[in-house]
């Protein structure tokens, strides 16, 4: 079962540590908040996905089962 | 009250009006011994089930502009009490927050029994113990005063079985957005909240909780009273029932009617001119030409053809003498100033959108204007907690496709509006400071 990307919009504060992380699945938009790939994360990038999550300064970020 | 009631002898044929006061009665509000004498008695079940069971076969749906099945929601509720052991509670939503809608309002104001009637036996429906009315009572004249005295002589004659507490929305457009108002009624700022655990499982002080809007309980009301084959002989198939609307023409005025889902948009509206245009469903509504309008019938049904929702009901013909572009624009600048600045997206977004509208609204506007707004629009689609962002930028979008000749003047610097005078209602006050959501 994949895994999904989620963000809480009102914690996010546009760190940005996530894009920085992950640019496979998560790309900024003009204002530097993240844009999340809505498809599942492709296998291989869990772990990737993990340490966007853990590093996101607000835990605006969540992965969950799909 | 500023808003008048439309009906005609063709209603009164099949049954309308049914939650506002009959023609010959006209502005006069129902009084608890007239609505009484009117409607009969509350019809308590004393079974559980029961009422959800008839609401469904009515195939009610929710009037606050979502159009969620009724029965579902209070099936939901219903089964998280149990399944919580929770005492569930109540909400009847009547913030009605868009600016150009006045359904709510006035329902309140002539027909108050019949909502304070929805309440209780929703209430009795999912077993609640709480029941709360949550409205810009004391804003609009003083309706306030009003169901305050309604729900006193209810109580009096121990025809409310929950106690019914009254709540004050703040004066803004997202107080009435499900987790603002419950935001709101935890005691904080109206403001909405990301992905809560569903309401109906754990809402007001984690009981689970049902919020409908006024005009739902009242149809629910009548509903109990006269079964589901009474709702639904008028309507569509589909989508039966009646619905309130708030009607504005040329002269700006509201007038609420109250028509069988499915009427052609035409009846409401009126003749219009072949260049002309009509707003469906408020300020997160789609403007649609004439040419559409003539083709549409008010049901989600048929509006989806046109990229448009019932919502809550509100149409508004734009005078030939304004300029669609120009009071978009004034709306868009309102809709960012009201944005909760909680989501990035929409905190950063709508206010380029109603600045880029504001350039193209002037004339002469920038290469690339219309393309950035398309561009921020496409960005800010689904990324904030509520559908704020959503809702205007599809306002937005509407205008610019319904206004598109418009346009085109606007960018060789002119504008067909003979009238400079606003048309669409646009409160005053923004929110400056916290408390203003409080």
């Amino acid at each position: 079962m994949a895994d999904k990307l989620l963000v809480n919009p009102i914690d996010c504060k546009g760190h940005a540590a996530c894009a920085e992380l992950l640019p496979e699945a998560i790309t900024l938009d003009e204002w530097g908040y993240p844009v999340l790939d809505p498809r599942p994360l492709p296998p291989g990038l869990e772990r990737h996905a993990r340490a966007a999550v853990s590093a996101c300064p607000t835990l605006a970020l969540r992965l969950q089962r799909a | 009250m500023t808003a008048v009631t439309d009906s005609t002898e063709s209603d009164a044929a099949v049954g309308l009006p049914r939650l506002l006061p009959p023609p010959q009665e006209k502005r006069a509000r129902q009084g608890l011994e007239q609505h009484l004498a009117r409607h009969g008695r509350l019809p308590y079940r004393d079974r559980a089930g029961t009422l959800i069971r008839d609401i469904e076969s009515a195939g009610l749906t929710g009037r606050g502009g979502g159009a969620f099945p009724v029965h579902r929601k209070l099936q939901a509720v219903s089964d998280a009490a149990d399944r919580y052991r929770r005492t569930p509670a109540v909400i009847a939503n009547g913030a009605e927050s868009e600016p150009a809608s006045d359904k709510d309002a006035t329902l309140l104001w002539l027909s108050p029994h019949l909502v304070l009637d929805g309440l209780q036996l929703a209430a009795e429906a999912v077993g609640a113990d709480t029941a709360i009315l949550y409205t810009h009572a004391n804003r609009k004249n003083d309706v306030g005063a009003r169901l305050r005295e309604a729900i006193a002589q209810r109580q009096e004659r121990g025809i409310d079985r929950v106690p019914v507490q009254l709540a004050e929305a703040p004066a803004r457009f997202l107080a009435g957005q499900e987790t603002a108002l419950l935001s709101h009624l935890s005691g904080r700022a109206a403001v909405p909240t990301f992905m809560p655990p569903r309401i109906t499982e754990r809402g007001l002080g984690n009981a689970p909780t049902l919020v409908q809007n006024v005009e739902t309980l009242a149809h629910l009301a009548l509903i109990a009273r006269r079964g589901p084959r009474w709702f639904r002989a008028v309507g569509t198939e589909q989508e039966p029932g009646s619905m309130l609307a708030t009607v504005r023409r040329l002269d700006g005025q509201p007038k609420i009617s109250e028509v069988p889902l499915g009427i052609p948009l035409l009846t409401l509206t009126g003749e219009l001119r072949q260049d002309g245009a009509v707003l469906i469903g408020g300020y997160h509504g789609t403007w649609v030409t004439a040419g559409q309008a003539q083709q549409l019938t008010m049901d989600n049904a048929s509006l989806a053809k046109a990229q448009a929702k019932v919502g809550a009901g509100i149409v508004i013909t734009l005078p030939s003498d304004r300029c669609g572009i120009v009071e978009t624009a004034r709306v868009v600048r309102y809709l960012a100033l009201e944005s909760a600045g909680q989501c990035g997206p929409c905190l950063n977004a709508l206010p380029r959108i109603a600045a880029a509208l504001a350039e193209i609204a002037g004339g002469r506007f920038r290469k690339g204007t219309l393309e950035d707004v398309d561009r921020w629009s496409d960005q800010v689609a689904g990324r904030g907690a509520c559908h704020h962002p959503d809702g205007t930028t599809r306002f937005v979008a509407s205008a610019l496709r319904t206004f598109a000749a418009e346009v085109a003047l606007h960018k060789a610097g002119r504008c067909s509006a003979a009238s400079k005078k606003p048309f669409l209602p646009v409160p005053q006050a923004t929110a400056r400071a916290e408390t203003d959501w409080i």
